[in-house]
């Protein structure tokens, strides 16, 4: 099992024609993502990576036999909200979209679609999720080979992880350290940068509480939002029992000020580094002060596990 | 910014209907005397800054005559709230106020829909009294229930007025608006006495109305440099370019003021953390990411490296980048060889091409003054950064005597010249074998002409990241003979 995606889901790109699209649809398809198709307005007929292209989302959806699981999304940010909400409409059960800089009232108006259409979707500015040794959606590891050289998939022999993460680059980079540490894993998820997401670290958490894949679950936090505190709130009641290891970024960062991130600022005291570790670890999670240290971490839980065992 | 002062969110709900106090916007003392005079003096002076708790910190003023008026605004002008400085003020009729309301949209991260924060009991010391307020849904089409409002005001005037409120924050996308308080005239009316609207830095685009000239969070001005800054990221949209200067005070008890560039948003934070363990104050926090082009990297190193009294350079992000990490090498190696280095530079290039990009890095920097190191993905932010401040505690310079050269040949009437969109490429006039050389490392854009010259094989106006990476590699060869002159708009 694995959480989100694997090899059997069946996948279809928006904005296939892109130079994102392209190079991604590139990556997805030789990283083993079951690709179905692809579609761009205007571009009916062309061909991507071997992938017929259509102009709708609906005609991908007929072509593909009436089922198309994910879509990914690669369109300009002003066009994501038009794109989710064709998706969504066509049937589309989970829409990943990538593009930064999507507007916070768009990202709100799909996620009022989806909640009444029952859908779901990752991000705004997702670099994506891979489940290594399956697939993987969005642009996590640049090429097939990077993907498959930094990330180690699950297996028997090896304690497994789960890695969330608000941050993509963050998220490769939990992923590869835990991976050189010894662990396998299970999926990796960033779930976007911005303040209005799909889905949140909570969310994925609670799908891999559910993994019989995911042993523990690494959690790359930054500073702003609630999402932190909300997973330290599921610790609370029971609902995450599986061990959370995490580091939260933005120490040194100022109130005000954004960083980078749409959803990184701390506003009126909310969404502060001290708060954020102090929820968590009050809730039993293990909150690093150096990001270095979270394999260390990561070993010392698990091997106390093994040995109470 | 895309905050808005009182005065201008004000403007926007008396567009959308909702009765504001009369008065007037005064940039001089003598301005404020006048616009009270139509009051009879009986004004309230409200400094337009950017803070909370602005009365307490001197900004409002209740006063009852126009020489009154004009002290208050006097003592007021120059005051700095925060990093802000007052250079106006709002002058307002005094309103009859028998009730006071909160009113506050935000956005609700949790359910990924706006919300709106409602007391009746008004909004001062509204942080004590957190539990009391109302939370009422609002849809991302901008509507909220009327009779949930009803059950909590009582009053359809006040309703209808926080549903015009609603409104407007949708209308121009407000990240949040706080209307403290919407006041019950005691002849009934209802007014918004304050307003405070903050529109969303990527719906900016659609509101050119609002006049917003940077649309970032920061918590200070902008500064000179971050508006260069701002113009780069809107001229290039090949990838991010995020930089935001940082105070600076205390940094003689550091170890020292540097440069931060980082890539990527989370790995930008996880390296900004690593170094400032070391003791450092940061000058600035940037951002290139997103598979940025080679130029734009180049111009945010300069842009970084004009900040004064720099004593090193540290750049990371993620340490296992998605994206081809050659490019920002070709871009910063560029930045450090113009600027003839003469502080510490240390960058973490750990991801795709990582091998590629430290080499390009090493190599077109080993001559500098100082030393220019590059790291890739097994190596730690934490070693980096401790590596970091070694080479620093034996650098005793900084960056102040560091200027922009240019090569001997740009400007020579030996050398040819041709102009592109960002700039224009120099090339020395060449013997036979050292064209030859040129031309192959410009990726095909160049090709010999009649004279065994280098010249464009097709239309390179596009071309300043290649033709960057063609300089580059020509200076490894111990060939500098091209030079791609790139003004930066603002620092030259």
């Amino acid at each position: 099992m694995a959480v989100i995606i694997d090899n059997d889901k069946r996948v279809m790109v928006q904005g296939i024609t892109g130079r994102e699209g392209r190079a991604r649809t590139r990556l997805m398809k030789n990283f083993g993502t079951n690709i179905v198709g692809g579609c761009t307005p205007g571009r009916g007929g062309q061909e991507v990576e071997g992938i017929l292209v259509h102009d709708t989302v609906k005609e991908v959806v007929d072509a593909a036999g009436g089922e198309v699981d994910i879509s990914v999304v690669f369109v300009p940010a002003r066009l994501v909200k038009h794109a989710a909400i064709e998706a969504i409409d066509a049937g589309v059960r989970l829409v990943v979209l990538v593009p930064d800089r999507v507007p916070v009232w768009d990202a709100m108006a799909i996620a009022a679609k989806a909640k009444r259409a029952g859908a779901h979707f990752i991000g705004p500015n997702t670099l994506g999720i891979i489940s290594p040794g399956k697939a993987v959606l969005g642009m996590i590891g640049g090429n097939a080979d990077s993907a498959r050289e930094w990330f180690t998939p699950p297996s028997d022999n090896l304690t497994n992880l789960g890695v969330i993460s608000r941050s993509g680059g963050m998220t490769s980079s939990c992923g590869y350290y835990l991976a050189q540490a010894g662990f396998g894993l299970s999926t990796l998820c960033h779930v976007g940068g911005d303040s209005v997401i799909g889905m949140p670290i909570p969310d994925v958490a609670l799908r891999m509480q559910r993994d019989d894949e995911t042993d523990g679950i690494v959690v790359f936090g930054e500073i702003g939002g609630s999402q932190e505190e909300r997973l330290a709130q599921l610790m609370n009641e029971g609902r995450i029992t599986k061990p959370v290891i995490a580091y939260i970024g933005g120490k040194a960062a100022r109130e005000g000020t954004r960083f980078s991130h749409a959803g990184a600022i701390i506003e009126g005291g909310r969404g502060t580094h001290d708060g954020k570790v102090q929820a968590l670890t009050q809730a039993g999670a293990i909150v690093v002060d150096a990001f270095g240290d979270l394999p260390e971490a990561a070993r010392e839980i698990f091997s106390v596990d093994r040995s109470n065992a | 910014m895309a905050r808005l002062h009182e005065y201008q969110g004000k403007q926007l709900l008396a567009a959308a209907g909702i009765a504001i106090p009369r008065g007037g916007v005064a940039r001089t003392a003598e301005e404020v005397f006048e616009i009270a005079e139509q009051f009879h003096g009986n004004v309230a002076v409200k400094a337009q800054a950017w803070v909370t708790g602005r009365k307490a910190l001197g900004g409002v003023a209740l006063v009852h005559s126009p020489r009154e008026a004009q002290e208050a605004a006097e003592k007021m002008f120059g005051l700095h709230f925060g990093n802000f400085p007052v250079d106006e003020v709002l002058v307002e009729q005094l309103l009859d106020i028998e009730d006071e309301f909160f009113v506050s949209i935000t956005i609700d991260d949790a359910n990924g829909a706006p919300l709106l924060l409602l007391d009746c009991k008004g909004g001062s010391g509204i942080e004590d009294r957190a539990d009391a307020i109302d939370r009422i849904p609002i849809t991302a089409e901008g509507e909220i229930s009327k009779e949930a409002l009803q059950e909590v005001t009582g009053d359809e005037s006040v309703s209808e007025a926080i549903i015009s409120i609603v409104s407007a924050a949708k209308e121009h996308e407000a990240r949040s608006l706080e209307v403290n308080p919407l006041a019950r005239l005691t002849d009934g009316s209802i007014v918004a006495a304050d307003c405070r609207i903050t529109i969303d830095d990527y719906a900016v685009y659609r509101h050119n109305d609002l006049g917003i000239d940077i649309a970032r969070e920061l918590d200070h001005p902008p500064t000179e440099l971050e508006r260069v800054a701002y113009t780069i990221e809107q001229e290039d949209h090949r990838g991010t370019f995020y930089f935001a200067q940082l105070p600076t005070e205390g940094c003689q008890e550091s170890n020292g003021l540097i440069a931060f560039h980082g890539a990527g948003g989370g790995g930008s934070m996880m390296s900004m953390d690593a170094v400032s363990n070391e003791g450092f104050t940061l000058s600035n926090f940037t951002d290139t990411s997103g598979n940025p082009s080679v130029a734009k990297v180049y111009q945010a190193a300069r842009v970084i490296l004009s900040q004064p009294h720099l004593k090193g350079y540290f750049g990371s992000g993620s340490g296992v980048a998605s994206q081809e990490q050659y490019h920002s090498a070709y871009g910063l190696a560029k930045a450090f060889c113009e600027m003839n280095m003469a502080i510490p530079a240390v960058i973490r290039l750990g991801g795709n091409s990582e091998d590629r990009a430290v080499d390009i890095l090493q190599d077109a920097c080993k001559d500098l003054p100082a030393p220019v190191r590059g790291f890739k993905k097994d190596d730690t932010p934490a070693s980096c950064a401790a590596l970091f401040a070694q080479l620093v505690e034996h650098t005793d310079t900084t960056n102040d005597s560091m200027r922009r050269t240019v090569p001997d040949f740009v400007g020579s009437s030996d050398a040819s010249c041709f102009p592109i969109k960002t700039g224009t490429l120099w090339i020395d006039h060449l013997s036979p074998d050292i064209a030859q050389l040129v031309i192959g490392h410009s990726s095909g854009l160049l090709e010999s002409n009649g004279n065994g010259q280098p010249t464009p094989a097709e239309d390179i106006r596009d071309k300043d990241s290649e033709l960057i990476a063609c300089e580059i590699e020509c200076l490894r060869d111990g060939h500098p003979v091209v030079f791609l002159d790139m003004p930066v708009r603002g620092l030259e």
